[in-house]
C-alpha cells in the first residue's frame, strides 16, 4: 500500500471533526496499517493532543514570517511604502517623523521592501505560531499547528505544519479547521482523499453543500460521515442520494459519545460497538480509493 | 487648539458618529479662529488598519483633542504616543453644533 494523505474537514463547526480524526487514527494505528501520523491544523483551536494525554512533547518550533522594519535614520518619510500597503501595516506620519510597521497586520508580502527607493527598510522574522510533535502511545505521533493569539495568520501556519510533515512515509491524517475559506482549503489542496463531518440538521446540509463544493472544486476524492444521525430530518439523505456523493458511515446520536467525548476520551476505547463504525469508515474509504 | 469631532454627515446638524477609525466624517473644528470644515473618512472601509490610518491622519493634522464615542487599541496606542486628548461621549443625542459650542 503506498503512502496516503487523508483531510478530515466539514463544512459547519461542531459536526465531529477531531472525534473522526482521533478516533480514524486510533483505528487505523490498531489495525497495524502502516505508519499513521496525525496532524492537527486547526491551528486557531488545536486539540487532538487532548486526546492523547499520555503523549510525550518531543519537540516544539517556533514558527515565523518575515516583517519589514524601518530605519528612521534613512527614511524621508516619502509614503511610498504606506501606499504600496495593502494591509494598512505601514503608518508614517511626516510632519512628526513617524514611521512603525504594525506586526500583527503585516502579511509579509515584501511589497514594501520593494517599494522603498531609499534602502530604509529591511526584514526581520516575526513568530506568528508554533509546531509541537507528539509521540503518542502507539502511531507515529501528532504534530500540532498552534496560531499565535491575536493573529489572523492561519494559513501560513498550516503551510509550514505540512510543509514539515508532506514527506511522512505512511498514511497522514490532517485535522482541517471548520468553514471553507483559504485555511481549509490549503488543508485539503494535496490530499489523496477528503472524510467531510456533517449533521442531518439544517445548519449541518447548509454547510455540507458548501464544503461539496469546494472538494468537487479541488477534484478531490471524498465521502461522508453522518454524526449524531438520526437526529434532524432526512433531507441530508435526499442530499447525499441526488448528488450522488458516498456515504462512508453514519454513526447514530448516544449521549454517552458527547458525555466520553467531553471527557477527552478515545471513544472506541469506552463505547462499545463504536470501533465497528470505523472499520466501516475505513473500508468504504479504501474501496472509493481503489 | 484644533479638534476633531467625528461626524455621521458633513453639517453641522450631524449627529456624531460613534466610531472613530470607522467614522463617516471627521469634523475639524478650530477654536483659534472658529473655523469648522469636513473631512472624508478615507480608510472607513478599509479591511484593518482603519484606526491606525485615521490616527495617522489626526496627528498630521496637528489635531489636539479628539471627541468620539469609542477608539480601538491600536488607534489609542497611537493616539497617546502623540499625547492627544481623547475623550469619549457614549450616548449620541447632540448634533455636531452642540457639541462645538459646549468646548467653545
Amino acid at each position: 500500500m503506498k503512502n496516503l494523505k487523508i483531510a478530515i474537514a466539514s463544512g459547519k463547526g461542531g459536526t465531529g471533526k477531531t472525534t473522526i480524526a482521533v478516533n480514524l487514527y486510533h483505528t487505523l494505528v490498531k489495525q497495524n496499517k502502516q505508519n499513521i501520523l496525525l496532524v492537527d491544523c486547526d491551528v486557531e483551536e488545536p486539540n487532538d493532543a487532548l486526546f492523547f494525554s499520555d503523549a510525550e512533547v518531543i519537540g516544539e518550533t517556533s514558527i515565523t514570517h518575515l516583517v519589514p522594519e524601518i530605519n528612521i535614520e534613512k527614511c524621508t518619510f516619502c509614503r511610498k511604502c504606506v501606499e504600496y500597503c495593502e494591509y494598512n501595516a505601514i503608518t508614517v506620519i511626516p510632519p512628526v517623523k513617524y514611521a512603525e510597521v504594525a506586526t500583527d497586520l503585516c502579511h509579509s508580502c515584501g511589497a514594501c521592501l520593494y517599494a522603498c527607493d531609499f534602502d530604509a527598510i529591511t526584514e526581520k522574522p516575526f513568530e506568528i505560531g508554533k509546531m509541537i510533535r507528539y509521540q503518542t502511545q502507539n502511531g507515529a505521533g501528532l504534530t500540532e499547528g498552534r496560531l499565535n493569539v491575536g493573529l489572523a495568520f492561519q494559513t501560513p501556519v498550516i503551510r509550514h505544519v505540512k510543509k514539515v510533515t508532506k514527506n511522512h512515509d505512511g498514511i497522514i491524517i490532517y485535522d482541517a479547521p471548520p468553514g471553507t475559506s483559504c485555511s481549509v482549503v490549503s488543508t485539503i489542496a494535496d490530499v489523496d482523499f477528503v472524510i467531510l463531518g456533517t449533521e442531518p440538521t439544517p445548519f449541518g446540509l447548509h454547510d455540507l453543500k458548501l464544503a461539496v463544493e469546494v472538494v468537487r472544486n479541488l477534484e478531490k476524492s471524498f465521502g461522508i460521515v453522518i454524526n449524531k444521525a438520526h437526529l434532524g430530518d432526512d433531507k441530508i439523505y435526499k442530499y447525499l442520494e441526488e448528488k450522488e456523493i458516498p456515504l462512508l458511515v453514519e454513526i447514530p446520536f448516544q449521549r454517552e459519545i458527547a458525555e466520553k467525548y467531553a471527557e477527552s476520551q478515545i471513544l472506541s476505547n469506552v463505547v462499545d460497538g463504536y470501533e465497528d463504525y470505523y472499520l466501516q469508515m475505513i473500508d468504504n474509504m479504501f474501496k472509493l480509493l481503489n | 487648539m484644533k479638534t476633531i469631532i467625528t461626524a455621521a454627515e458633513p453639517n453641522l446638524k450631524s449627529l456624531m458618529d460613534l466610531r472613530f477609525g470607522r467614522c463617516q466624517y471627521f469634523c475639524l473644528f478650530d477654536d483659534a479662529n472658529g473655523g469648522v470644515s469636513f473631512i472624508k473618512n478615507e480608510g472607513q472601509d478599509a479591511q484593518g488598519g482603519a484606526g491606525t490610518k485615521a490616527a495617522e491622519k489626526m496627528i498630521s493634522l496637528g489635531v489636539k483633542r479628539i471627541i468620539s464615542g469609542d477608539f480601538g487599541p491600536k488607534a489609542k496606542e497611537l493616539l497617546d504616543k502623540f499625547q492627544i486628548q481623547l475623550i469619549k461621549i457614549t450616548d449620541n443625542n447632540k448634533s455636531i453644533n452642540e457639541i462645538i459650542s459646549s468646548i467653545k
